[in-house]
């Protein structure tokens, strides 16, 4: 997103602002309208975040990440010059009321997801939820890669999964060996595609949607339908008492 | 009674925010659970005190967990609701123009009709004579499938009603909107999608509240005008898990000239 330059029109000096909007880093971006920026009351303030969380909690229920942009344009809005506050603000508060953390998967392009900060329980018996978490990791990657113009190296998506506390290279809770489940057990049943890239030394790889995924349903249908049974792995549920979905109801939706 | 939030009560919130609308009982053993997982203080019978405290965290947003009753089963049912005025904030997202206007239409067909149900042919005659954009015959039947899996319509022998889930997260729009199109149950005071209705002076109730009231009766009068009450009183089944499980079950057969929904 391009960065733009604060506006020198005149109007309120910066000190009329809240005192809270110290951290006006000038990376931030500001409203490049004549108008410049009015005296902001506490409530103004506060009624902004809340609009964010709200946003943020429905954008984020049907998981798809949420873009920098997209909450400048339908959120803030006019408020640009406090943004870091406001983000700041309503990341606290998803902590403290909802046990979510905000977390930027991708940093260059400011896309954001939230993450449950609450402790993991330890799974005893996976078999009831095996399906539904591994359906859900895989549309975190098929999600990744939509964003990503439906391909992305693969050091992208193991980066973009440590951001979630998947790590490849370290044993996961629930999904065991993760290297192995996505570039292997994915790529087999075809949802994703793992392919090398040419003329790399040392190989290099990666990933795209498998024909499965690509055929059993629409993109758009994934990110709308499985997404949302998703979360439940992200809350690490334990058995499945909470997720009242079965695996052959899950594995239903995938193909519809 | 303590009104810090624990994990206990995000957790709560965080199920109940995936699943969107949550059935009594399921939300009673969610409660028992969270307060077990992370060693909160728990009564079982203290679930809307458990509740408050999220509420009273979720104010400044303009959210509340609300509970309400199915109008099918009389069922208690919890959902965390948009309290602002904004009412097709959740779906807006997930549907273009024409597809919320559509919903939109549906919805005035819904509140307007005594049943409380659209017939699948009203809401394809409604997509045809969209103003944003027509739709198609097909395209119309997919809107409805992803509107009953979103839970905003629910589906009955290929009619269409209210889910429980928008009931409760519009309500306050529908009040407002509608105003004295609507139907408010004589029973209870709420939102009346489907009712059953007086034919003498108009009162309506809804399916569940009106086999509650009628239980006791031989013959049911109609508690505004008196006059005999026309329609089939609805078998209440235990809606609660708590009470004792052998109530005894009263199915009467009343003469009914009126309408029959069931």
């Amino acid at each position: 997103m391009a960065q733009k330059r604060r506006s020198k029109g005149p109007g309120p000096s910066q000190g009329e602002l809240l005192a809270a909007e110290e951290d006006l880093a000038p990376t931030q971006s500001a409203s490049q309208a004549p108008r410049s920026l009015e005296r902001l009351s506490p409530a103004q303030v506060d009624q902004k975040v809340s609009e964010l969380v709200q946003y943020l909690l429905v954008k984020d229920q049907k998981k798809i990440p949420i873009k920098r942009a997209d909450i400048l344009k339908n959120v803030i809005k006019d408020y640009r010059g406090i943004y870091s506050e406001i983000i700041k603000r309503a990341g606290r508060t998803l902590q403290q009321v909802f046990g979510l953390q905000l977390v930027e998967i991708d940093p260059r392009n400011h896309v954001y997801i939230l993450v449950s900060n609450l402790p993991r329980l330890a799974v005893e018996n996976l078999k009831q939820d095996d399906c539904t978490a591994k359906l859900g990791l895989l549309t975190v990657i098929l999600s990744f890669l939509f964003m990503k113009g439906n391909a992305a190296k693969e050091s992208a998506v193991w980066e973009m999964l440590r951001r979630l506390r998947v790590d490849p290279g370290v044993r996961h809770e629930v999904f065991g060996d993760v290297k192995k489940l996505v570039t292997e057990e994915f790529v087999r049943q075809k949802y994703l595609e793992y392919n090398r890239v040419p003329h790399t030394d040392p190989p290099e790889f990666e990933f795209l949607w498998g024909a499965r995924a690509v055929k059993e349903t629409s993109k758009m249908q994934v990110l709308r339908f499985i997404a949302k049974k998703w979360t439940a792995i992200l809350l690490a549920t334990s058995k499945g008492r909470w997720t009242q979905l079965s695996p052959a109801c899950t594995q239903k939706t995938l193909q519809q | 009674m303590a009104t810090q939030m624990t994990d206990g009560h995000r957790r709560f919130l965080q199920v109940l925010m995936s699943h969107g609308i949550m059935e009594g009982s399921v939300a009673r053993t969610l409660h028992r659970d969270c307060c077990e997982i992370h060693k909160v203080y728990y009564a079982h019978d203290k679930l809307d005190d458990f509740i408050n405290v999220v509420n009273i965290h979720l104010q400044p947003f303009f959210m509340q967990i609300r509970k309400g009753m199915s109008e099918d089963d009389g069922r208690t049912y919890y959902a965390l609701v948009n309290l602002a005025e904004t009412e097709i904030t959740k779906m807006a997202s997930d549907y273009t123009e024409n597809e919320l206007e559509l919903f939109r239409k549906t919805m005035d067909v819904i509140i307007i009709s005594e049943s409380g149900f659209a017939s699948s042919t009203d809401i394809l005659n409604l997509a045809d004579q969209l103003k944003t954009k027509k739709m198609k015959k097909k395209e119309a039947e997919q809107v409805l499938q992803n509107l009953v899996q979103d839970k905003w319509l629910s589906e009955r022998d290929g009619e269409y009603t209210l889910h429980t889930r928008c009931i409760m997260e519009m309500e306050q729009y529908i009040l407002s909107n509608y105003q004295d199109l609507v139907r408010k149950c004589n029973i209870c005071h709420s939102l009346a999608i489907q009712s059953q209705v007086c034919e003498t002076c108009g009162i309506g109730m809804h399916l569940p509240c009106a086999g509650k009231y009628f239980k006791a009766q031989m013959e049911p009068h109609c508690p505004h005008c008196n006059e005999f009450w026309p329609h089939e009183i609805p078998e209440i089944n235990r809606p609660d898990s708590e009470l004792p499980s052998s109530a005894p079950r009263e199915r009467r057969r009343t003469p009914s000239s009126g309408t029959r929904r069931h």
